[in-house]
């Protein structure tokens, strides 16, 4: 596909949203993952969430 | 209503200009970034008396936002602001009481100041005059915002720079326009239409920084 | 199901369970097909091949003004209702917004370098655009600095609401000032002035990017919530470590 002079600058255009998007993706799912497991060893030695009998 | 205002400036101001007030560091700074500029830009005589206006409205817009550290924070470190918030005047006129004070205490002093160290870097006369004016009209302008900027940050110790940071995105307009003003009247073209833009931005933050700022010491408080 | 439901947290949860993969799916379908019709699309007759870049620079653009919005109106909702995931909603959309409008910022320097010859230019737009990055940037600082979740959200809220004047000016700079940058051209008065094959696969990657933002958003709220939860077990644990 013919992208013309200019084909470096769109190229990098994608290139950056792509990163950035793939920077977004990664935070949340390991955010998530850091959470999870945050809760499960907090459950595990006996945390729990409040209102429920320890 | 207007005594209870009154003491509030008049107690700020005597705390300003005492020591620690932080009156004078302000136009200290001031000195000291249009004392450094020349450094930086190198002999160049006539470029540094070009960009003189914009360096003193540089010089001017960093002490205001450096600035605005301990406008409330001082007061609510040793209690005095629980007492203004039953003060028998709204929270926003005691708001804007202590912009006032402050405005009086560092920005105005600013304003006077200007000329003098516009000769130091070689501004001519005529745009002296319309640094002066454009600065006169602005410095409240960036004390009324950085009232809100103040607010938020109350409870947090030593906000000064992170004060400055959350104003600045907000200021960059009076920056813009105070400066913008300033340039058509040295380059003699039509000053009107900035310096009513300037003009119209300071009464803008007069109202809503006061309204903002109490509206943020409220909801700190809880 | 009224808002009020939502405010469970517990409902939310299982509202995102389903819907963040449903978003993801959306999104991952939208852009491509938008990345599809995007290079399938002619070049234009001015800009040439670089106008491909207006797919992104463009919807990214929306999602950051649009995500301001949500944070305002989530800001509303934390200092006049007090609505427990109005908090949650704007801490989870200001990093998300903060990065598409990065992302607007750079794809457009991409652009005006090949286009206007200048990565940068001190016009209306430009700036008022970078301005609202610094205010994302310093939303995104507030949060990290007050300790308090409440306290933080409150203070967050204020600057968010007051940083909102910026949104009418970004999107009335190019109207009422002379700048570099193209005047409005999809969303004004007398319909948009795109050619329809040019302006299919923008709107298709616009409605990519907002799934996208969804999936994300949703996600992040999730994150939040059980960071909160992560936050009340802690300090149980240390109570009761006291004793």
């Amino acid at each position: 596909m013919e992208l013309g002079s200019h084909a470096g600058f769109i190229v990098a255009a994608y290139a950056t949203a792509a990163i950035v998007i793939g920077a977004l993706v990664a935070w949340v799912a390991l955010d998530h993952r850091a959470q999870v497991r945050a809760l499960a060893e907090l459950e595990a030695k006996g945390g729990g969430r409040p209102g429920r009998p320890s | 209503m207007i005594a209870p205002l009154a003491a509030i400036v008049k107690r700020d101001l005597l705390l300003a200009v005492r020591a620690g007030g932080g009156a004078g560091v302000g136009l200290m700074f001031f000195l000291a970034v249009v004392v450094v500029v020349p450094f930086a830009v190198g002999p160049d005589i006539p470029l540094i008396a070009r960009v003189g206006p914009a360096v003193l409205w540089l010089g001017a817009f960093l002490a205001s936002l450096l600035g605005l550290d301990g406008l409330f924070s001082a007061d609510h470190e040793d209690g005095s602001l629980d007492l203004l918030f039953l003060a028998p005047v709204p929270l926003e006129l005691v708001a804007a009481a202590k912009g006032l004070a402050h405005w009086l205490a560092t920005g105005l002093p600013l304003v006077v100041l200007a000329p003098l160290l516009g000769l130091l870097l070689g501004v001519e006369p005529r745009a002296l005059g319309a640094v002066t004016l454009s600065l006169l009209v602005g410095t409240p302008a960036l004390t009324f915002l950085g009232l809100v900027g103040a607010a938020i940050a109350v409870a947090l110790p030593r906000s000064g720079l992170f004060v400055a940071v959350l104003t600045l995105p907000l200021a960059i307009p009076i920056l813009i326009f105070g400066v913008g003003a300033t340039s058509a009247a040295i380059a003699g073209e039509a000053a009107a239409a900035p310096f009513k833009f300037a003009l119209s931005l300071t009464l803008f933050f007069l109202v809503l920084g006061p309204a903002a700022a109490a509206a943020a010491l409220r909801h700190a408080r809880d | 199901m009224p808002i009020r439901d939502l405010a469970n947290p517990h409902r939310f949860l299982a509202l995102a369970r389903a819907l963040v993969p449903a978003f993801a799916i959306l999104a991952a379908l939208l852009l491509g097909l938008g990345l599809v019709l995007g290079f399938r699309a002619p070049a234009d007759y001015q800009q040439g091949e670089t106008v491909r870049i207006m797919y992104v620079h463009v919807p990214a653009a929306w999602i950051a003004l649009g995500t301001w919005v949500l944070m305002a109106a989530s800001a509303l909702g934390t200092l006049v209702w007090r609505h427990p995931l109005a908090d949650v909603s704007a801490k989870a959309a200001a990093p998300i917004g903060a990065a598409f409008c990065l992302l607007c910022l750079v794809t457009g320097a991409l652009w005006g370098r090949p286009m206007w010859g200048a990565y940068w230019v001190w016009d209306a737009r430009l700036t008022s655009v970078l301005v609202l990055f610094l205010l994302y940037l310093g939303v995104l600082a507030l949060w990290r600095a007050i300790d308090d979740p409440d306290r933080a959200a409150r203070a967050a809220a204020v600057l968010t609401l007051v940083g909102l004047v910026n949104i009418p000016i970004i999107k009335f700079s190019v109207d009422w000032w002379s700048t570099l940058h193209q005047p409005a051209s999809v969303f004004r008065l007398g319909g948009s002035t795109i050619h329809p094959a040019l302006l299919t696969p923008l709107l298709v990657m616009a409605l990519g990017f907002a799934a996208l933002f969804l999936a994300l958003y949703l996600a992040a709220m999730r994150n939040e919530i059980l960071r909160r939860r992560v936050r009340t077990a802690h300090i149980l644990a240390a109570a009761r470590a006291e004793r």
